[in-house]
């Protein structure tokens, strides 16, 4: 069944409202609950927190450029959106997925979890920082473009993925390098794995960080999260080959052994 | 190197006629300092190896033991002190920082020991608690300026028209502070969380989640979302009776914290939800908050993930600009804000920030509560006083200062067998409590730990009331900010004037 909400001149508190009324969630009204329930939010205009610590296995569809922390604490759910998103999605999410048809404003993805983020084009600063990863949960980002500093900082667990495409029309060459990564990739870094397509200057890397090269099972994730990347924003999937990335992970799961005294 | 570490701290006596070589000694310390002699049928100790936590003391069935500070250890000398001359010998050795546990024991003021509350003396009476109703219940959250009801004219069929802001109901104005399952044991937190459940009071979990075992207690829990977002999922979020994000601690303001990866073991591990053996690293900020209206939408996130139905509260360390940053904290929409003193404990933090950073709670309450008076903005939001509340008249003072309730961490260690001797960062509790070796840990009983924290609340509790009594008031309510209640004594101006109190004489 799917669901329509004109979204214009809510706020966001009436929006995610209506939402958990409609899949049975509100408060007054448990018992009720709805399962894979299909919500389209048309005229989303910057209202925050959609899908908030949302649960179950629905999917929203948003038309519009939905506010910050979109998807935070989110449990489940998979929320598209048609436009560019803002700062904060999938803050401290916990699985689903959230996939966005143009670029993502700063913190993507903090301390995310578990579930998967697909960024057609770039993601802003400090893109998937202290992402974790626990038991059967794998957090994971894909970038297509380019993203800013600090990327995967203090990263304790997960995979992110930055593919460096650049779109046609949209995308200014710059830089000599064929990566499109930002400065301090991975500082802090103790767990988990970065792929970066393209060769990454030194200079980039956190201290925390070495590089490696993808074989055996990497492959295999690249493809696979490549695979729906291509799938989700209809790219080319030949002009990704998979031999171009690099993989970074940190030097060491514990960075802080030997920095106090007793 | 001669320098290696140094001199022993701590002397151990042991009365030869007394001992008995029962071994308990050995058995009962982690640090090894005592060991069984077989061919002379003794007992030796090393005194290096000491920590001064009085456990062999405590448990010698004979009394044979003495543990004292070792006396002129170093030349005397007023400037350098002991301290200072033996962190530098374990820093020229190893490059580290120096680590600490527990709050400042340095000599700052303590404020609350200049300051002397009130009692009635003919022209009011005073109330004798034991016979007249005496109230400390304490409500923490948002408050409405204004309240209306609705009476449809029947005698006794008055309704709530107001929709009041969700609140914690806490029946003495006294919380445990924040202390996380992986910085003290399984068995302390159950301790913790059995108590404030049956005294109907509020524990809070600290960063490291709630273990799954004391779900049945989260109804008094306060559950805290620090900047690793250990054990945060939306589950967690809704378990607690409310949600404290956690910016500073008072110990180690403005910097982060990490577990080590040794620590994160089975049950650590599954609560934090991280895997098994990585530093738990807790970001010195949260990198979704660089200002009040990041700290605004982390808020709402929270509020609207839990439907409106909790209050969220913000917990800060004291630091200079602490009226401002409260300010901010309650214009962001924050229900509550732990404000957490200079002297507040910690089980690790680098010795220079813990004994150098931060001011006092004391003064702390004092500049907030005005300043959220002056702004007229004191009814929307709670403060809750932490850093060093040692006993029931720190706790009265607090709330004459203007406090809503304060927390307690090191004082219900105390009472669960807590000698202070700030090696929590070890692991090696000797009382079970700042440990994970389940050796250590089976030492604390959590029946006897939650009575004995219930024996506490209970004191307390009644020596709050005795004091209100003894000053005419009989609800906790009238003294919150009440300051001519209190006078302050060998205090300079400066001191009277932030304090917002006259000193003792002045009527």
């Amino acid at each position: 069944m799917k669901e329509l909400i004109d979204s214009k001149g809510l706020g966001y508190r009436e929006l995610n409202g209506h939402i958990r009324k409609i899949l049975g969630l509100s408060s007054s009204d448990s018992g009720n609950r709805y399962a894979g329930m299909e919500i389209l939010l048309k005229n989303v205009c910057g209202q925050r927190y959609i899908g908030c610590g949302l649960k179950g296995d629905h999917k929203i569809s948003i038309e519009g450029v939905p506010g910050n922390d979109l998807a935070a604490f989110m449990d489940g759910p998979i929320i598209e959106v048609f436009e560019n998103g803002q700062d904060g999605i999938g803050n401290t999410m916990n699985s689903g997925k959230v996939i966005i048809h143009g670029d993502t404003g700063d913190i993507v993805g903090y301390s995310m979890r578990g579930g998967e983020i697909y960024i057609e084009g770039s993601a802003g600063f400090r893109c998937g920082i202290h992402m974790k990863a626990y038991k059967k949960k794998t957090p994971v980002i894909i970038i297509g473009g380019s993203a800013g500093d600090y990327l995967g900082e203090y990263m304790a667990g997960g995979i992110i993925i930055l593919l460096s495409l650049r779109r046609k029309g949209v995308d200014k060459v710059f830089g000599t390098g064929t990566n499109r990564a930002g400065y301090h990739i991975g500082s802090g870094m103790h767990g988990g794995t970065i792929y970066i397509r393209g060769k990454v200057e030194e200079y980039k890397l956190g201290r925390d960080v070495i590089i490696d090269e993808p074989k055996g099972s990497d492959i295999d994730i690249l493809y696979e999260y490549i695979g729906n990347y291509c799938n989700f924003f209809s790219a080319d999937a030949s002009s990704i080959k998979v031999e171009d990335f690099i993989k970074l992970i940190p030097f060491s799961h514990r960075p802080y052994k030997k920095l106090y005294t007793y | 190197m001669a320098l290696k570490l140094t001199e022993s701290e701590f002397e151990i006596e042991r009365d030869p006629t007394k001992c008995i070589s029962c071994r308990i000694c050995i058995k009962q310390c982690a640090n090894g300092v005592h060991e069984y002699n077989i061919d002379k049928d003794t007992i030796i100790s090393d005194s290096k190896k000491c920590i001064g936590c009085h456990r062999c003391e405590s448990m010698c069935p004979t009394g044979a033991l003495k543990i004292s500070e070792r006396k002129a250890q170093f030349k005397t000398n007023a400037n350098w002190s002991a301290n200072h001359i033996r962190n530098i010998y374990k820093q020229a050795d190893t490059g580290g920082v120096v680590l600490t546990g527990m709050g400042s024991d340095k000599s700052y003021p303590v404020y609350w020991d200049h300051i002397l509350f009130n009692a009635s003396q003919v022209t009011n009476p005073s109330i004798d608690p034991l016979r007249e109703p005496m109230e400390i219940k304490t409500f923490i959250g948002r408050k409405d300026l204004k309240i209306e009801f609705e009476d449809d004219g029947e005698v006794g069929n008055i309704k709530l028209k107001t929709e009041v802001f969700p609140q914690l109901e806490l029946s003495t104005p006294i919380i445990f502070s924040a202390m996380s399952y992986g910085s003290i044991s399984y068995n302390a937190c159950k301790c913790l969380a059995a108590a404030a459940s049956e005294f109907g009071t509020y524990f809070n979990t600290g960063e490291g989640g709630l273990h799954k075992d004391l779900y049945q207690y989260a109804d008094n829990a306060i559950v805290q979302v620090a900047s690793g977002r250990f054990g945060v999922d939306v589950d967690y979020l809704n378990m607690g009776a409310a949600i404290e994000i956690k910016i500073g601690q008072g110990a180690k303001p403005g910097i982060g914290g990490h577990l080590p990866g040794g620590k994160v073991t089975g049950d650590i591990s599954n609560t934090r939800m991280i895997p098994q053996g990585t530093d738990a690293i807790s970001p010195a900020p949260h990198h979704d908050i660089y200002s009040i209206e990041d700290l605004a939408q982390l808020i709402h996130a929270i509020k609207e993930a839990t439907e409106w139905q909790k209050p969220v509260g913000v917990k800060v360390a004291a630091v200079h600009n602490i009226a401002p940053v409260a300010s901010g904290i309650a214009r962001a929409g924050a229900d509550f804000i732990t404000i957490d003193g200079f002297r507040g404990g910690t089980g690790a933090a680098p010795l220079v920030i813990r004994d150098n950073v931060g001011i006092p709670i004391e003064l702390a309450i004092a500049s907030v509560d005005e300043r959220l008076r002056d702004e007229g903005i004191r009814q929307d939001v709670s403060i809750l006083a932490a850093g060093s509340i040692r006993s029931s008249a720190d706790v009265i003072k607090a709330i004459a200062l203007g406090a809503d309730a304060v927390c307690i961490g090191t004082a219900a260690l105390i009472a669960l067998g807590c000698h202070l001797c700030q090696k929590c960062y070890t692991g090696k509790c000797n009382w079970g409590i700042a440990t994970q070796d389940p050796y250590l840990t089976g030492r604390l009983n959590p029946e006897t730990g939650t009575r004995r924290l219930l024996n506490l609340l209970r004191a307390w509790s009644l020596e709050l009331k005795e004091m209100l009594g003894g000053a005419g008031i009989n609800a906790i309510e009238s003294l919150r900010g009440n300051r001519e209640h209190l006078r302050g004594i060998n205090l300079n101006d400066r001191e009277l004037l932030i304090l917002g109190i006259k000193h003792a004489g002045e009527t």
